[in-house]
């Protein structure tokens, strides 16, 4: 019985996404063997990686024990679907990307650049971190972030509403309000 | 004596004008539009790229868009996919109603005045074509209502209309939404058209920036 369950055992696929630009100090960090052996401890048997513009190209590599499979690309016109198929998401800073991988109610660590100038992505992240929606981590406290991590103790997040701007543009131009 | 007297005289006058015209541009801005309920309001959308294109496009799922026609989208010319997200959109008001009550869209790209790791010297030129782009736009649309939410492809369209309202040449709302990244700074977009007094309405999407800045209005996040 027990053959049969690791046999058939399904697929759990983390997807590192660097957006459009490049992050190598991310990829290069989940290249790393405490990340992975991490990632796998915790159950993850694949790490699929959107390297985007990066330079550094991490080791391909097939599910070992004790390490899973490695692969990337550098785009995609639809992130959704890897969003879709991950079990866990860990992705830079932006909003876009965490909002889309929130509302698909994946648990997600947020990575945060210290290497842009303006550096206003973190606010978000550790705004939406107190509020447990999802981790926030810097590259170099990322393995610890996943050892530490318990996914089924993150508060899903409860989509927003555009519709009180729309009420107020309304109101202000003498539309009726509905 | 006599002329250059009278010169300085009416340059005094010409700016005192102003001064009082920008004042009462700006108190007249502050107040709801008395306007009984429009029948429908051209709009130009201005679309910053990535997450703010999305978040604008999120606003305007909700939108009445009849209400909002025609619509004028404008991305900066090195971004491909906000227009591309625009048509979509648009495409989607296609299939629920006719296409009389939604009105027409178009579709419009803007110079940026500086690239990223362009040099301050070039920057100087493009920065002229880019305003002289963004004012024959406007002069083309002429806007009642302008949506924008960042980053600084809005700026030069958003003085730009400011100006035709100081001129009398059109009066038009500006509605700025900060981006839901900002949760305790405004962005510099943002700051600059809170502070000038430019945006009629500037929402934000998190409680600690509206204690900051008491003339936003608070929303709650929209994404």
């Amino acid at each position: 019985m027990g053959d049969i369950d690791d046999i058939v055992k399904e697929k759990r696929v983390v997807f590192v996404t660097v957006g459009t630009t490049s992050f190598d100090v991310l990829v290069r960090a989940v290249d790393t063997p405490e990340v992975k052996n991490g990632l796998f401890k915790k159950g993850y048997t694949d790490i699929l990686i959107q390297m985007g513009r990066g330079s550094y190209i991490p080791t391909r590599a097939t599910a070992e024990n004790g390490s899973p499979a490695l692969d990337y690309f550098t785009f995609s016109s639809s992130i959704a679907d890897y969003l879709k198929s991950a079990s866990l998401v860990i992705s830079h800073a932006g909003s876009g990307s965490i909002f889309e991988t929130l509302r698909l109610g994946k648990p997600l660590i947020v990575v945060v650049n210290e290497d842009l100038m303006d550096n206003h992505q973190s606010e978000l992240a550790e705004e939406l971190a107190e509020r447990k929606h999802l981790y926030c981590a810097r590259p170099q406290t990322l393995y610890k972030t996943i050892s530490d991590m318990d996914p089924g103790s993150l508060v899903p997040y409860q989509p927003g509403d555009a519709k009180p701007v729309a009420k107020l543009i309304y109101r202000y131009l003498g539309f009726p309000e509905d | 004596m006599a002329s250059s007297n009278i010169g300085v005289l009416l340059t005094i006058g010409v700016i005192t004008v102003l001064v009082m015209r920008i004042i009462y541009v700006i108190n007249r801005s502050r107040k709801p539009l008395h306007s009984k309920s429009p029948r429908s309001l051209s709009t130009l959308i201005v679309l910053g790229s990535g997450g703010h294109t999305a978040e604008m496009l999120n606003l305007l799922y909700v939108l009445q868009t009849e209400r909002f026609k025609p619509r004028y989208y404008i991305a900066a010319a090195t971004d491909n996919m906000s227009l591309q997200k625009a048509h979509v959109f648009e495409d989607s008001l296609l299939g629920k109603e006719a296409l009389k009550e939604v009105g027409g869209a178009e579709f419009m790209q803007i110079y940026r005045s500086r690239e990223v790791g362009q040099s301050y010297i070039t920057s100087v030129g493009t920065t002229l074509v880019a305003i002289a782009h963004a004012l024959w736009l406007m002069i083309k649309i002429r806007p009642q209502v302008i949506l924008c939410n960042g980053p600084g492809t809005c700026i030069p369209l958003c003085v730009i209309a400011f100006l035709f309202k100081v001129l009398g040449i059109r009066w038009s709302s500006i509605f700025y939404v900060e981006s839901i990244a900002r949760v305790r700074k405004l962005s510099l977009s943002g700051l600059l058209l809170y502070k000038l007094h430019m945006a009629d309405q500037l929402f934000v999407q998190w409680p600690q920036l509206k204690e900051k800045y008491p003339r936003a209005h608070y929303v709650g996040l929209l994404m």
